[in-house]
């Protein structure tokens, strides 16, 4: 009676091998002294990098779709991109984030541990072809996150910013699981690709109020998830509240995976009514441009201001999704990797400044860095010039990329207003730059870097990399045209 | 009259009468029991409309998990219920209200049931099994993987406990079994050698010492 196909486990073979590998770590670290906590460090990276190569090796051939588990998961050319590049900013966060910790009596397990299973959760949220695994792979990262935002328990600040995520998370949860209950009702299967084809919004079908509003509770879900306009409360409290390396990984991996969800909910499952769902998105992109723009420009708090940054890059974001076609996915993919990847530097020069008892989160803490380290300050320089959007940088392509998306969708109002925010985010993103290099430091010294090398090293090679690919950007391109070109041949 | 009517009624009387029980018996450990005495006879009353499932999970989880619980806290509390009582007679009115206002959304519900068409079969009566094994089957086969996923959501909540609510309190007084088997008498007992000291000459009267 019980059906269960052994070929099912190899198809998910890199979440079963990062599971076991973090059930391993737990046990481990159990016995290990607070002096060995490298062991569970290299630990960790290493369980990263062999999920990695799993992830890569098992990569299905063109135009392939495997399904395991009934469709609940999925294993298509997305889901490989996204796990490939989940896998990576989580291991920029290990490797950026160690000396911080032990700063900050915060380098214990259950960091390491905790943000395994969100890699965990992420991986079968991007990977999930059905209603219930999408919820329980969102519910697996976020109450991670929580935890992880909550972590430095004495400090009032995190507490705060801990409860306010949890409680509008639990809310956003509570929408997406109503409006998903709402499609359920519509079209009586949980199933993305069946609901795609079920799913009947003509001007006749009796469903076609159930399905309206289980769309828009999808949508806003969502919106909460990303942090888009107006549903975006929570993330400047939580950036700035937030142990720098949580801060990281909220602003970087978890953004990859929730535009994973976005794409797998409102394409895979309501596909069929993209004319509705790009005109919500389109009016979220323009908020969350124009509020995370201008609110931006207010802010002393370097985390704050890569928070309302983060709202404004998140329109950008969804301004791919708006021309509802293959092309503007593979934009939208490109611009939350480019994304992810700039904010990893961002965050990680915070922690290179930071020491015990400095949290150097005050723009006015990177006064005059030029005097002190030229090189930190170039690296800084060129994540901020990337995140604004100058050529020849990474960043400048990606919005290039989303732009061109809008513009073939015939969406020319929407691509100015987004340039004409995107001017004016210049302005906070070269004020960073003008403390940096015109402004005398509090103190003259040289700048005294962290022990770690590797977190140094790796940090260069981070800053470098927004150079390389702001040249060299097209093999990623395709790699995430491809992906999506794959994943549009699906028969539904 | 058949014998299940026959149940039904008795068991409906004994719910009935066991949950005014709980809100009108003085002591709160009473009351507590008489919830128990009501959660188990609705789940005699599933049993009958051939619910297995949710009268073993009611009798598993509330009575025997959720209700110990709450005797336990009944009967660690010192609770004094005089004054909980006090308000009885005025808040009648309100809850008669209540009850009566929720009777007929009851009632209003089975009405509409009733007019619907009929509903489709059960699955687990379509295939002709009982429904703790269809469930059972639909859980270990269909839904396996989002069964598992939520066990690991249950370990990362054990997971995150620990950092959040763990404390060490400095200056507590704990025993050490290991060390108290351990020690010694030289540990406990400091032998000093001194010279032997005589008394003071008695001729001294005024009981100060001589250098």
């Amino acid at each position: 009676m019980i059906q269960f196909n052994p070929a099912d486990l190899a198809t998910m073979l890199p979440e079963l091998f990062l599971l076991g590998a973090t059930c391993t770590i737990l046990l481990i670290d159990l016995f290990l002294k607070p002096t060995q906590r490298d062991v569970t460090h290299w630990l960790s990276l290493a369980a990263l990098l062999a999920t990695g190569v799993l992830v890569w090796r098992d990569a299905p051939a063109q135009g392939a779709s495997i399904a395991a588990f009934n469709g609940m998961f999925l294993r298509d050319g997305v889901a490989t991109v996204l796990k490939v590049f989940v896998l990576l900013t989580t291991g920029l966060v290990f490797l950026y984030s160690r000396d911080y910790l032990r700063g900050r009596k915060l380098f214990v397990g259950e960091f390491y541990l905790l943000l395994l299973f969100a890699t965990l959760g992420m991986m079968l949220l991007v990977s999930a072809g059905n209603l219930v695994t999408v919820y329980l792979g969102l519910e697996l990262l976020t109450l991670s996150s929580y935890a992880l935002v909550a972590l430095n328990r004495d400090s009032a600040v995190s507490s705060e910013a801990a409860i306010k995520y949890f409680v509008l998370g639990a809310l956003a949860s509570g929408l997406l699981l109503y409006g998903m209950s709402m499609i359920y009702g519509a079209t009586g299967t949980l199933d993305l690709a069946k609901i795609h084809a079920i799913a009947d919004f003509s001007a006749n079908s009796p469903h076609r109020m159930l399905l309206a509003f289980g769309l828009v509770f999808l949508v806003v879900g969502s919106a909460f998830k990303l942090g888009a306009a107006p549903f975006h409360m929570w993330l400047p409290d939580v950036y700035q509240g937030a142990p720098t390396a949580v801060t990281l990984f909220v602003g970087s991996a978890s953004k990859i995976a929730a535009f994973g969800m976005t794409w797998r909910l409102l394409d895979g499952a309501m596909g069929g009514m993209h004319v509705h769902w790009t005109q919500m998105l389109g009016v979220l992109a323009v908020l969350s441009l124009a509020i995370g723009n201008v609110f931006a420009i207010a802010q002393t708090n370097l985390k704050r201001m890569l928070a309302y940054s983060t709202i404004s890059h998140v329109g950008f974001l969804l301004l791919g999704f708006v021309n509802g076609s293959a092309s503007g996915y593979a934009a939208a993919m490109f611009y939350v990797i480019s994304y992810a990847l700039m904010a990893a530097v961002a965050f990680g020069m915070i922690m290179l400044l930071a020491r015990a008892g400095f949290e150097a989160e005050e723009i006015d803490d990177f006064k005059g860095l030029n005097q002190r380290n030229p090189w930190y300050a170039g690296v800084m320089a060129i994540a901020m010039f990337s995140l604004a959007g100058v050529p020849p940088l990474f960043g400048f392509f990606a919005k290039l990329m989303v732009l061109k998306a809008v513009i073939d969708a015939g969406q020319m109002w929407l691509a100015i207003v987004a340039i004409v925010f995107a001017i004016i985010g210049l302005y906070y993103y070269l004020r960073v730059v003008k403390v940096m290099y015109f402004d005398e430091p509090h103190d003259a010294t040289v700048l005294e870097l962290p022990r770690d090398r590797g977190f140094r090293w790796v940090l260069s090679l981070n800053g470098l990399a927004l150079l390389a690919l702001g040249v060299a950007w097209g093999p990623l391109l395709d790699w995430c045209d491809r992906a999506f070109a794959v994943a549009a041949l699906i028969p539904r | 009259m058949s014998f299940q009517l026959i149940c039904f009624y008795a068991f409906a009387a004994i719910t009935v009468g066991a949950a005014l029980a709980v809100i009108s018996v003085r002591s709160p450990v009473h009351a507590a029991l008489c919830l128990v005495l009501t959660f188990f006879s609705t789940a005699c009353t599933w049993l009958l409309a051939d619910a297995e499932f949710l009268a073993i999970a009611l009798v598993l989880v509330y009575v025997g998990a959720v209700m110990v619980l709450f005797l336990f806290v009944v009967m660690m509390l010192d609770l004094d219920l005089d004054p909980l009582r006090e308000g009885f007679v005025r808040a009648l009115p309100v809850g008669i209200v209540v009850a009566v206002v929720m009777l007929v959304e009851m009632l209003g519900l089975i009405g509409v049931r009733s007019m619907q068409l009929p509903a489709p079969p059960e699955p687990a009566a379509a295939a002709g099994m009982s429904n703790t094994s269809w469930l059972a089957n639909a859980l270990f086969s269909q839904f396996l993987l989002p069964f598992e996923v939520a066990a690991l959501i249950l370990t990362v909540a054990i997971v995150a406990a620990i950092p959040l609510t763990l404390r060490r309190r400095t200056g507590t007084r704990t025993q050490n079994p290991g060390r108290q088997v351990m020690v010694q008498a030289r540990d406990r007992v400091r032998i000093v050698k001194m010279a032997a000291e005589k008394p003071a000459p008695a001729a001294d009267k005024t009981g100060e010492t001589t250098p």
